[in-house]
């Protein structure tokens, strides 16, 4: 276990994976050559804007994916295994048990009709085949895990407010000690304070339990304050990832610089988001060549018509044409 | 908890007051006087005493308000609806009871077989959602749901009982002497059988569409994601977490139907000339048996404020968000 080359092998590995949503008969991609790694017991954060198909990367991950999605190439291996993630029955052994989601703090993704511990010792029940009292028993223990009195199990969701039931369903996404949590937007819908406490709490217990952890969030200062590594997604695909103080001193892909300039920073007296100049770019008509060209300051001749691959680029990857021509050939390009 | 049950309590009885209250004043604006509606089986022409006679023997001359108000609710209260018009001298309590057992067994039994088949049907529509048997019995329902109960009964008993010839389209006993009592039992669930056929096919769509729909909106919820996340199969899925949801709105609607059970189906009952109170509606209709109408709408009002109630408390009990 503490042999090092065995660290070094990625606990899930995403290999040029792409996703289809079928609406209507019309197929269209959602996400496109999506490849990444992730070692065990590392914090990722998975940003872009609203459609960027993160969601979908994550569903992706966990078996999840609707049934309307179709995986047309690609896979995802865990622990070195090729996961049946387009076969629904056999991904079940799977969810939980490795992989867990913290599903968005507004979402109603507790059960309004039944007691929180109940929930929580469901898995437990079903998947660790425990009996009910030694469910019962773990699913208290999980509670004050994550800073709840077991004693407030016998509450139903609605008697608790935002913050609390995210905490339980951190504490049900532990249940089944997964090695994998993803946290899809976790504490949107929670206030500042609330926001940073469920951050808190997630780090401290990914350090205590090993877990890896992917964190969706269109925010980066949550990623910032919470993760080591962060992936930009846009329209379907990674276009940059590296170490988060890599990214944040040094953004190579045009679309991080802007996203990060786009920060509110209070110390250089920029109080107001600034958003990112023109539309994001819907599924159906997609911009060809580089996604970003029609909003990107940058853009060059070539970008409208080649995508740029993710290659690698310091410590991290980009997928940018800029970065992928000398200065010579770049002026060459230009002319 | 007890609060909650206290003001459904509250809030039932001031509203059969108000149904009594409010069968009073209808029964008092429909145009024609008692006394005169009294006397006018008579042969020969009423004189103006025996008219005032009536009136001050029936307590027709003191003040509507609040004199005869009075007098109709705590006779009502008491369990004393008056005297029929048509059956003369029989209480109007006596013949609603007396005809109550029939229709509580025709929609009764029409109800129960409509809930087990159309919530069954309803709740699997929705569970699977979009497919053949989904589009089949929507449809089907639908199409139920919008032919009228009546109907239905006419065309059972023409098929079935004209055409050919298997079961009794009319009443429901057969005329002649009966010797056991299983005899009787047959013929009377033989006679019961396109009756109740009409009314639970009259029903049956209305528990499909609500069922469907609700399960429908369950199966999207953001807690079954939750579910399929957690590693359920489609069964736990269904039996854990869907069930109990969809069920909500259903049993409001069982519960409020039950109310209608003892009103029993007018049109129905007088297709097949069913003993039932929806067959004394009628003929208390035509025989313009105003007291006999009263009982029966109070009936009706005190059925539905007493169903209201117990949907109220089935409600809390099945949701803990309400409680
Ligand atoms: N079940 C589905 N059927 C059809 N299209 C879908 C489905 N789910 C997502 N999409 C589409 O796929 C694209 C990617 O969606 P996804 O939910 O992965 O984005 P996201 O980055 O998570 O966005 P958000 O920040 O809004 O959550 C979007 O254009 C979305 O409309
Ligand atoms: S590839 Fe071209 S358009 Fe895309 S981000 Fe780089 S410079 Fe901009
Ligand atoms: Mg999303």
């Amino acid at each position: 276990m503490t042999n090092p080359s065995q660290d070094k092998t990625p606990l899930l590995e995403v290999d040029e994976l792409a996703v289809d949503y079928g609406l209507k008969g019309v197929s269209s991609r959602a996400i496109d050559c999506v490849s990444f790694a992730l070692r065990a017991g590392e914090a990722v954060g998975l940003v872009g804007e609203s459609g960027s198909g993160k969601t979908t990367t994550a569903m992706a991950i966990a078996g999840l994916l609707s049934p309307n999605a179709r995986v047309s190439s690609g896979e995802v291996r865990y622990r070195g295994n090729r996961l049946p993630i387009d076969d629904d029955a056999a991904m079940r052994p799977h969810r939980w048990s490795e992989t867990s989601v913290v599903f968005q703090g507004a979402m109603n993704a507790l059960n309004p009709v039944h007691r929180i511990l109940k929930q929580i010792a469901e898995p437990c029940m079903l998947k660790l085949r425990m009996s009910r009292s030694e469910a019962t028993a773990r699913a208290r223990e999980l509670l004050e895990l994550v800073g709840i009195p077991a004693d407030r199990g016998a509450a139903y969701p609605h008697e608790l407010s935002g913050g609390m039931r995210q905490r339980v369903m951190i504490a049900m996404a532990l249940a089944c000690r997964p090695s994998i949590v993803i946290g899809d937007e976790p504490t949107t819908a929670l206030d500042v304070i609330t926001q940073a406490q469920i951050l808190k709490l997630l780090g401290e217990l990914r350090s205590q339990l090993n877990l890896a952890l992917i964190l969706i969030t269109h925010d980066l200062s949550v990623v910032a304050e919470a993760c080591d590594r962060v992936m930009i997604m846009y329209s379907g695909r990674i276009v940059e990832d590296g170490t988060v103080a890599e990214i944040f001193a040094q953004p190579k892909h045009p679309y991080t610089r802007l996203l990060i300039e786009s920060i509110p920073n209070p110390a250089s007296g920029k109080k107001m988001i600034r958003p990112i100049p023109g539309d994001p770019p819907n599924l159906v008509n997609r911009p060809s060549g580089c996604a970003f060209h029609p909003r990107c300051p940058s853009a060059m001749a070539v970008c409208a018509t080649e995508v740029p691959s993710l290659d690698k680029f310091g410590q991290g990857h980009v997928a940018c044409h800029l970065h992928r021509f000398s200065q010579k050939d770049r002026v060459a390009a230009h002319a | 908890m007890s609060r909650r049950i206290g003001s459904i309590l509250i809030r039932a009885i001031i509203t059969l007051l108000m149904v009594a209250v409010l069968n009073f004043v209808l029964f008092r604006v429909i145009p024609g006087d008692p006394a005169s509606l009294l006397l006018s089986g008579a042969r020969t022409s009423v004189t103006a005493e025996q008219m005032a006679a009536q009136r001050q023997n029936w307590g027709l001359d003191r003040p509507l308000f609040p004199d005869q108000m009075v007098d109709y609710l705590s006779a009502t209260l008491q369990g004393d609806f008056g005297y029929s018009f048509k059956f003369r001298g029989r209480h109007v309590a006596d013949l609603i009871l007396e005809r109550l057992p029939a229709t509580i067994v025709l929609v009764g039994l029409a109800q129960l077989i409509a809930i087990l088949c159309g919530v069954m049907l309803g709740l699997y529509a929705g569970w699977r959602r979009g497919g053949a048997g989904d589009h089949i019995a929507t449809g089907a329902s639908l199409a139920l749901y919008s032919t009228p109960a009546f109907w239905l009964g006419m065309i059972l008993v023409v098929i079935f009982s004209t055409a050919l010839g298997w079961l009794p389209g009319y009443g429901a006993h057969s005329p002649g002497a009966i010797t056991s009592s299983l005899d009787w039992l047959l013929d009377y669930l033989g006679h019961l059988a396109l009756p109740v056929t009409a009314v639970a096919l009259g029903l049956i769509g209305q528990y499909v569409v609500v069922a469907r729909a609700a399960m429908s909106d369950v199966v999207t919820e953001d807690y079954m994601v939750t579910a399929r996340a957690k590693g359920l199969t489609g069964g736990q899925m269904l039996m854990r977490h869907a069930l109990r949801n969809a069920m909500l709105p259903v049993v409001t609607l069982i519960t409020l139907n039950l109310g209608y059970v003892v009103a029993g189906a007018i049109t129905v009952e007088a297709v097949f000339a069913w003993p039932g109170i929806g067959g004394l509606t009628v003929e208390a209709l035509n025989a313009r048996d105003y007291p006999v109408l009263q009982g029966i709408f109070l009936l009706l009002g005190a059925s539905i404020v007493v169903a209201n109630l117990i949907a109220d408390l089935a409600y809390g009990l099945l949701d803990p968000r309400v409680r």
